[in-house]
This record gives structure tokens, C-alpha cells and sequence, in this order.
């Protein structure tokens, strides 16, 4: 059995990292909650955004190059992760998929875009062709970033260097739960068509200047916002799951502690008993000589 | 009382205004735009302009940075780039991109002068929305 001094500093040492755990966990449920309210916050705009671009997809004859389909030959994977660790399999089940998607997909040729620091790490050490990489995009997320990733995404598809563009990230649904979406991003996936005489769908728009002009600005801010929604969504998700990870490790450092408090406190039981022991033997022999 | 419409102006990042209006008047790209209760269905463009709606007869601006209008007969969403009430913009940073920009106008070259042209009027507008509320 171990002694109570190294059990004492056990105890301590676990205590240690229990006060850093739940300092962790603390901080992750305040940064999830400023990525809820960027989620919200972004949301009027998206809605309007798809309802409008539905209505307007569904009215007009016009085809757009960015809604087009092409022959498959490159594709371009984007792969969002987080930047940091300790937030449980969070990373490491993207990650996964993402190779599973890689064998599965069996594109001809296909090129990872990494956004987060273990996107990065991960693909950075393997065969695959990393054609850009971002560290220090998702631990300081802007409303920027989505719009610039996606003029990139939107410039490589119109240049043709690049015929289906993916994303894959995690998406955020409740603080407990989250779930890996493999999305196309391009080309547009044509909007679904609005069900006939539905309020929103019998709606014959004049357009100032003109539908396709129209329809040649909203495409590109309906990539973007897809872009930036799967980043928010990634953050949020990722800090969900280090509060959860953060919460389990706190409450295993509370068994832990109290196991080796048990174990402490029988070691310390134990060496009274037996120097008790040790003492009435000695009295006895002493005894029994006089 | 009459009619209303509501206007809704969102940004990427927010939602910046939510209220009924009796009249709204929009920065078309080509040209001002008044919407009234009841105004036919039509999507547009936005350019960099001042945005007005009138409530019993209260009158309040908001720059906006281009962007798009959905309009209906009972309501107008605003998507813009940018939007800013009187009391969120910086009038000195304002008064010093315009005058920055009315100098880089006067030298500037063909590649350059679109984008120098919005900035100036974008910074022109922000004034004139400023100077909106210091008045009332």
C-alpha cells in the first residue's frame, strides 16, 4: 500500500487539475454562449436570404454559373475543426470522417481546404494535397471570415479550377449534441422548388435592375453565408463539446479524489493500528519480564 | 390609423431595426426609392445611401451600405452590407475619410476611382445621417 505522504500529494495534485478543469469548463460555457448568440444574431439575414433566393430561383428561367453543374474532376474538400484540444472526440471523430468521406467519395481528384489548427496538423502529415490551410481562423472567428473563404471557394469554381466544392464540419444542435454534415457548397444545389400556391411561392417579383443581375449578386452572398454559417456552427459545437468534456473530467476528479481520500485515510488507520499494536507489544514484553 | 408596413433591417451579423412604418424610403441603385403601405412586390438592389422611414410622422435615418430590399404590400427587409444609426457613427473618422477621399479623387487614376468614389460617398452619407439627429 502506498504511503500517506504520496498519497497526500495525490490528492493534491489531483485537486490541481480538478481547479483548472472547471475553470475550463467555465469559460467554454461563456464562449458557447457568445457563438449561440452570433448563430441567432446571423440567422434574420440567412432566412430572408434563402426565402428570397427561392422565390427568385423558382420565378427565372435564368441559369447562373455558379448553379451549374459540371463533370467532376477536381473537387475541393473543406474540412472544418477546431484549433485547439481538449474538447473530447470532437476533432478526432471529424477527422475520421473525413478520411472516411475521402475513401468513400472516391473523387478522381481531390484537394483539402483545412480550416482549424488540427485540420491542418492532421492533413499537413499525410498524402493528401493541402491546397490551403488556416490555424488561427476558428479560436478568433470573425463575420469576415466566411465572406473571404468563400470569395476563394466562388474565384477557384468560376476559374474552373475546381468543379464541386464540400464542407464538412460539425454542426451545432443543442449544447449535449452535435452531428458531422457533409454539405455542397458548389455548385448550388438548385433551391428546392416552392410548393404551388404557397403564400411565399406565388410571389411574381418586379426586380430593379434585373432578375439576372439580381441573381448574379445573391448567389455569391449565399455561399458566403453558408461558409460563415458552417464556421459559427463549428465554433459552437466545438465549445459544446469541451464544456461537456471539461464537465466529465471535473466530476472523474471528484471520484478520483474520493477514492484516494478512502485510501488515505485506511493507510493512516492502518500505521495507528499498528503502531498501537507495536506499543502494546512492547508494554507486554515488559511486562511479562517483571 | 392608417396602414403600416414593417421594416425589418438585418445585417450579416444583426438585426438592426424591427418596427412599422408608414412610409420607408430606400437607397435604390437607381435612385430613391419611397414604399408606402400596399407597394406591389419587388426585390432591388441597394447603393450607399440614406434610408428614411416615417412613423406618426416622426421621420429616422439609418446609413446603409449597399445591399438588397425584399418589398411586399405589408413589409420591407433590408439585407444590408452595412447599416448604421445616427448614433453609432463616428462623425470625425466620417468628415476625415471624406475629406481624404475629395483629395485622392482629384489624383486618382481609372482603376481606382469607383472604389474611391463609394468611400467618399459612403463617408458623405454617414455625415448627412449624423447631421440627422443633432438637429431633432
Amino acid at each position: 500500500m502506498a504511503n500517506a505522504r504520496d498519497l497526500k500529494r495525490r490528492i493534491r495534485s489531483v485537486k490541481g487539475t480538478q481547479q483548472i478543469t472547471k475553470a475550463m469548463k467555465m469559460v467554454a460555457a461563456a464562449k458557447l454562449r457568445r457563438a449561440q448568440e452570433r448563430i441567432t444574431a446571423a440567422r434574420p439575414y440567412a432566412d430572408t436570404l434563402q426565402r428570397v433566393l427561392q422565390n427568385l430561383a423558382a420565378r427565372t428561367e435564368h441559369t447562373h454559373p455558379l448553379l451549374e453543374e459540371r463533370e467532376v474532376r477536381n473537387v475541393w474538400l473543406v474540412v472544418v475543426s477546431g484549433d485547439k484540444g481538449l474538447c473530447g472526440a470532437f476533432n478526432s471523430n471529424l477527422l475520421r470522417e473525413a478520411e472516411h468521406v475521402l475513401s468513400e467519395k472516391g473523387w478522381p481528384g481531390v484537394e483539402i481546404v483545412a480550416i482549424g489548427k488540427k485540420a491542418a496538423d492532421h492533413f499537413g502529415k499525410r498524402d493528401w494535397h493541402v491546397v490551403h490551410a488556416e490555424r488561427e481562423t476558428m479560436s478568433q472567428l470573425t463575420a469576415e471570415d466566411g465572406p473571404r473563404l468563400a470569395e476563394m471557394f466562388v474565384t477557384a469554381f468560376d476559374s474552373g479550377q475546381v468543379d464541386e466544392v464540400y464542407l464538412l464540419y460539425n454542426r451545432f444542435l443543442s449544447i449535449i449534441r452535435h452531428e458531422i454534415v457533409l454539405e455542397r457548397l458548389l455548385p448550388i444545389e438548385p433551391p428546392a422548388a416552392v410548393e404551388a400556391e404557397d403564400e411565399a411561392g406565388g410571389i411574381d417579383y418586379l426586380y430593379e435592375p434585373s432578375a439576372e443581375a439580381l441573381l448574379s449578386e445573391l448567389l455569391p452572398r449565399h455561399v458566403a453565408i453558408q461558409t460563415q454559417r458552417a464556421l459559427y456552427d463549428s465554433a459552437a459545437a466545438e465549445q459544446a463539446a469541451r464544456m461537456t468534456a471539461m464537465d466529465a473530467a471535473t466530476k472523474n476528479a471528484d471520484e478520483m479524489i474520493d477514492h484516494l481520500t478512502l485510501v488515505y485515510n485506511r493507510t493512516r488507520q492502518a500505521a495507528i493500528t499498528k503502531e498501537i499494536l507495536e506499543i502494546v507489544a512492547g508494554a507486554e514484553a515488559l511486562g511479562s519480564e517483571a | 390609423m392608417a396602414e403600416t408596413v414593417h421594416l425589418d433591417v438585418v445585417t450579416r451579423t444583426r438585426l438592426v431595426l424591427s418596427v412599422d412604418a408608414d412610409f420607408v424610403e430606400l437607397p435604390g441603385v437607381l435612385g430613391a426609392l419611397g414604399v408606402l403601405p400596399g407597394h406591389t412586390p419587388l426585390l432591388t438592389k441597394l447603393g450607399i445611401g440614406e434610408l428614411m422611414y416615417r412613423r406618426d410622422r416622426a421621420e429616422a435615418y439609418l446609413a446603409i451600405r449597399g445591399g438588397f430590399a425584399e418589398i411586399m404590400p405589408d413589409r420591407v427587409t433590408v439585407l444590408a452590407e452595412g447599416a448604421e444609426a445616427p448614433g453609432e457613427i463616428d462623425v470625425e473618422a466620417a468628415e476625415r475619410e471624406r475629406r481624404e477621399m475629395e483629395e485622392a479623387l482629384k489624383t486618382a487614376d481609372a482603376a481606382e476611382l469607383d472604389r474611391m468614389r463609394a468611400r467618399l460617398q459612403l463617408a458623405v452619407t454617414r455625415l448627412q445621417v449624423a447631421s440627422r439627429t443633432s438637429r431633432s
